[in-house]
């Protein structure tokens, strides 16, 4: 009798196997999309930030050695006497009243023989994946188009990239400011939407009633979530640079870092403007943890006589702040990546100097790089897939740290 | 805080006309009870009738429930628990609860028992507390030895003795226990009755039980509550377990208690 009544079942149980099956390669097939894409996006970045290049010097670096030492190896001193002895008193005497040879360090010599003594020029450049298939082809191509010039295979993404200031020169340009720039404004978005991200979470899980009032409230910030980023630089324009410009510029400490030109577009206004874009993230992903703390503990606490405080502070945080961390690790990658917000308050388009603390002028990586892409020249886009690296590494980094923070905090519970 | 005269010595808690609301909807009625002093009291019925209700009432938890409202008077000691000068959180920190599934916070063994005493200002020697309420538990035994691990290493048994030591080391007067063995096998059910009994010694405890054996066997009073069709639950009967238990005067009691209920 059971096998007959099974062998009913059978092509029922078949279907249903069958259906599973099938859904299951639906699923396999959307990861496989998303990893080809993955892998297509750092495939292209790979082949513009590496590859052979042409180069073409007017003076040659090895002609450049100093009591045997090789250009690169020289220390700051002598570094400023090959300078010296190789571009004309006039040249020399304006840098030095511009105040080069104040301090400099070796990057910004060297930098500065490569672009006035080689006078070094990229003429004609290849990419990675196809320098390492036709190697041999592209060597006598080059050595029949370009006899003057010397073939290298070149990583755009090298040390002094990660040091070396904006150019005008795409071979010396390099992306410290815009590093700098980046955490500046990170560390100050943080700074300010952490703690009230999750003061309001606390507020608004813990305090607040279920009123009409305060649905509104919570629905606006669901929504806040998903406003378009520009809108948030139209707002930080409003507020930090134009009404607030007294404090964000910091004229109101007397501290004007530039009053020519830095105005309220300075570090602080970023780092305000992308606090505000994460704001509604923090608190969504804190009042996510926070509601996931079980009821049963707040009860222990409460039937013990703790105050509401001490309940929040000695259990719903503690056994919540895995969770608001990763909601903030989520926010600082959002926030890292923006560049329209930025745009709009006034991220400086061509900027030399480093940031110096919250009222410097400023400009982050992302802009650096939709700045680099929109120039004419090929080779701008190779410095643009070594920022987009350098960007991306950035933001590991950062995450790595963040997550080593979640779980040494969640291991101590 | 106004004491009352017609508090008597031998008496812990009065209830008097005791309702208490969700919303619109009324889930106690009109309970009158009189909780004795160092014994343990009983509160059996069926499911859904307000047994938990009346409980948490007992040391205002059930204010955490939005919609929750109570009327009438819960004298506790001579005093008003829900008059307006009275502080929640010092009625909580006099009257410990214990729930029905065993909620250690995840921290030490050592911390779950000293946290409670701590932010209640307990200035004196921590060590020996947390060895005392242990003991008391009948837990001090099983756990001497790992004391920093963690709450919720320990068996469900282990962990319902380890709350009910957190809810002694406040140092109460009153113990609410809501189906504290419910979720334990017989023998860790024994043990909590054991210690219950122990307990009775020094405090006053009531206990909300679905377990007729339980009440018959470990209390000295027994309330019992049913509800009207409308839900809201009332009190039915309340007397000494024996009595009430061999020769009760209600017939529904009678049911309940033979299992003909219903
Ligand atoms: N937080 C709440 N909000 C609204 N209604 C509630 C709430 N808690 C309990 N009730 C209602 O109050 C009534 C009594 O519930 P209570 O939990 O006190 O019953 P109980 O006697 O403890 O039942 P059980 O034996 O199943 O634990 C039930 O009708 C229940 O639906
Ligand atoms: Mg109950």
């Amino acid at each position: 009798m059971s096998t007959s009544k099974s062998s009913k079942q059978n092509p029922r149980l078949k279907a249903r196997h069958r259906t599973g099956s099938v859904w299951q390669t639906i699923f396999m097939i959307s990861t496989l999309v998303g990893i080809v894409a993955l892998l297509a996006l750092l495939y292209n970045i790979g082949d513009s930030a590496f590859g052979y290049v042409v180069v073409e010097y007017q003076v040659l670096p090895e002609s450049l050695e100093r009591d045997g030492v090789a250009l690169e190896d020289q220390t700051v001193d002598q570094l400023l006497l090959t300078f010296q002895e190789n571009v004309s008193k006039g040249l020399y005497r304006r840098f030095e009243a511009e105040g080069a040879f104040e301090n400099p360090t070796e990057v910004d010599l060297e930098n500065l023989i490569v672009e006035w003594v080689l006078e070094a020029r990229v003429v004609e450049g290849w990419g990675f994946w196809e320098s390492l298939r036709n190697r041999a082809e592209i060597q006598a191509q080059a050595a029949k188009e370009f006899p003057n010039g010397q073939l290298e295979m070149r990583s755009w993404l090298n040390p002094n990239f990660l040091v070396s200031r904006q150019s005008e020169t795409a071979m010396k340009a390099g992306v410290r400011t815009a590093i700098l720039g980046s955490l500046w404004t990170i560390f100050i978005a943080i700074t300010f939407a952490f703690p009230i991200g999750v003061g309001a979470a606390i507020y608004l899980e813990e305090y607040a009633t279920d009123t009409f009032i305060n649905r509104i409230i919570q629905t606006n910030i669901n929504n806040l979530a998903g406003v378009p980023s520009i809108i948030y630089g139209m707002l930080g324009l409003a507020i930090f640079v134009r009404a607030l410009e007294k404090i964000t510029s910091g004229a109101a400490f007397g501290v004007l870092e530039d009053p020519t030109t830095a105005n309220g577009r300075t570090v602080l206004s970023a780092g305000l403007t992308l606090g505000l874009l994460v704001l509604p993230l923090i608190i969504i992903n804190s009042q996510e943890a926070i509601r996931a703390v079980p009821q049963s503990l707040r009860q222990a606490s409460y039937g013990l006589g703790a105050t509401k405080w001490q309940t929040v502070w000695y259990h719903v945080l503690p056994n919540a702040i895995s969770g608001v961390l990763t909601g903030t690790i989520l926010s600082i990658s959002r926030a890292i990546g923006e560049t329209a917000p930025l745009v709009v308050v006034g991220a400086s388009t061509f900027i030399r100097e480093d940031p110096s603390g919250p009222f410097s002028k400023f400009t982050t990586l992302p802009i650096q790089i939709y700045q680099w892409t929109a120039r004419p020249q090929d080779v701008f886009r190779n410095i643009a897939a070594a920022a987009i690296l350098v960007l991306l590494i950035l933001l590991l980094s950062l995450n790595a740290t963040a997550i080593f923070l979640r779980n040494r905090y969640a291991r101590r519970l | 805080m106004s004491t009352l005269t017609t508090h008597k010595q031998d008496v812990s808690m009065v209830a008097r006309n005791l309702n208490i609301y969700y919303g619109d909807f009324q889930a106690v009625k009109d309970v009158n009870l009189e909780i004795k002093k160092n014994k343990i009291t009983a509160i059996i019925g069926p499911s859904g009738c307000g047994k938990s209700t009346v409980l948490r009432s007992f040391n205002r938890m059930n204010e955490l429930v939005p919609t929750a409202r109570t009327e009438g008077e819960i004298i506790f000691e001579g005093i008003d628990i829900y008059a307006p000068e009275i502080d929640a959180v010092e009625v909580r920190s006099r009257i410990g609860m214990v729930f029905q599934k065993p909620n250690p916070f995840p921290k030490s063994i050592y911390e779950n028992v000293a946290w409670g005493a701590k932010i209640n200002g307990f200035k004196g020697d921590m060590n020996e507390l947390v060895e005392n309420s242990l003991r008391r538990a009948a837990l001090w035994d099983e756990v001497k030895d790992k004391l920093d691990q963690s709450g919720l290493s320990l068996s469900g048994g282990q962990q319902q003795r380890l709350c009910i030591a957190r809810a002694i080391a406040v140092k109460p007067d009153l113990i609410l226990m809501d189906e504290p063995a419910s979720a334990l096998d017989p023998v860790a059910t024994l043990k909590i009755e054991d210690l219950m009994r122990e307990l009775s010694k020094n405090y006053t405890i009531i206990i909300v039980t679905h377990n007729m054996q339980q009440a018959g066997r470990a209390s000295d009073y027994t309330a019992f509550f049913n509800m009207n069709p409308d839900r809201a639950g009332y009190l039915v009967e309340y007397d000494e377990t024996a009595k009430l238990f061999t020769n009760p005067k209600e017939k529904l009691t009678e049911e309940y208690i033979t299992g003909r209920f219903g």
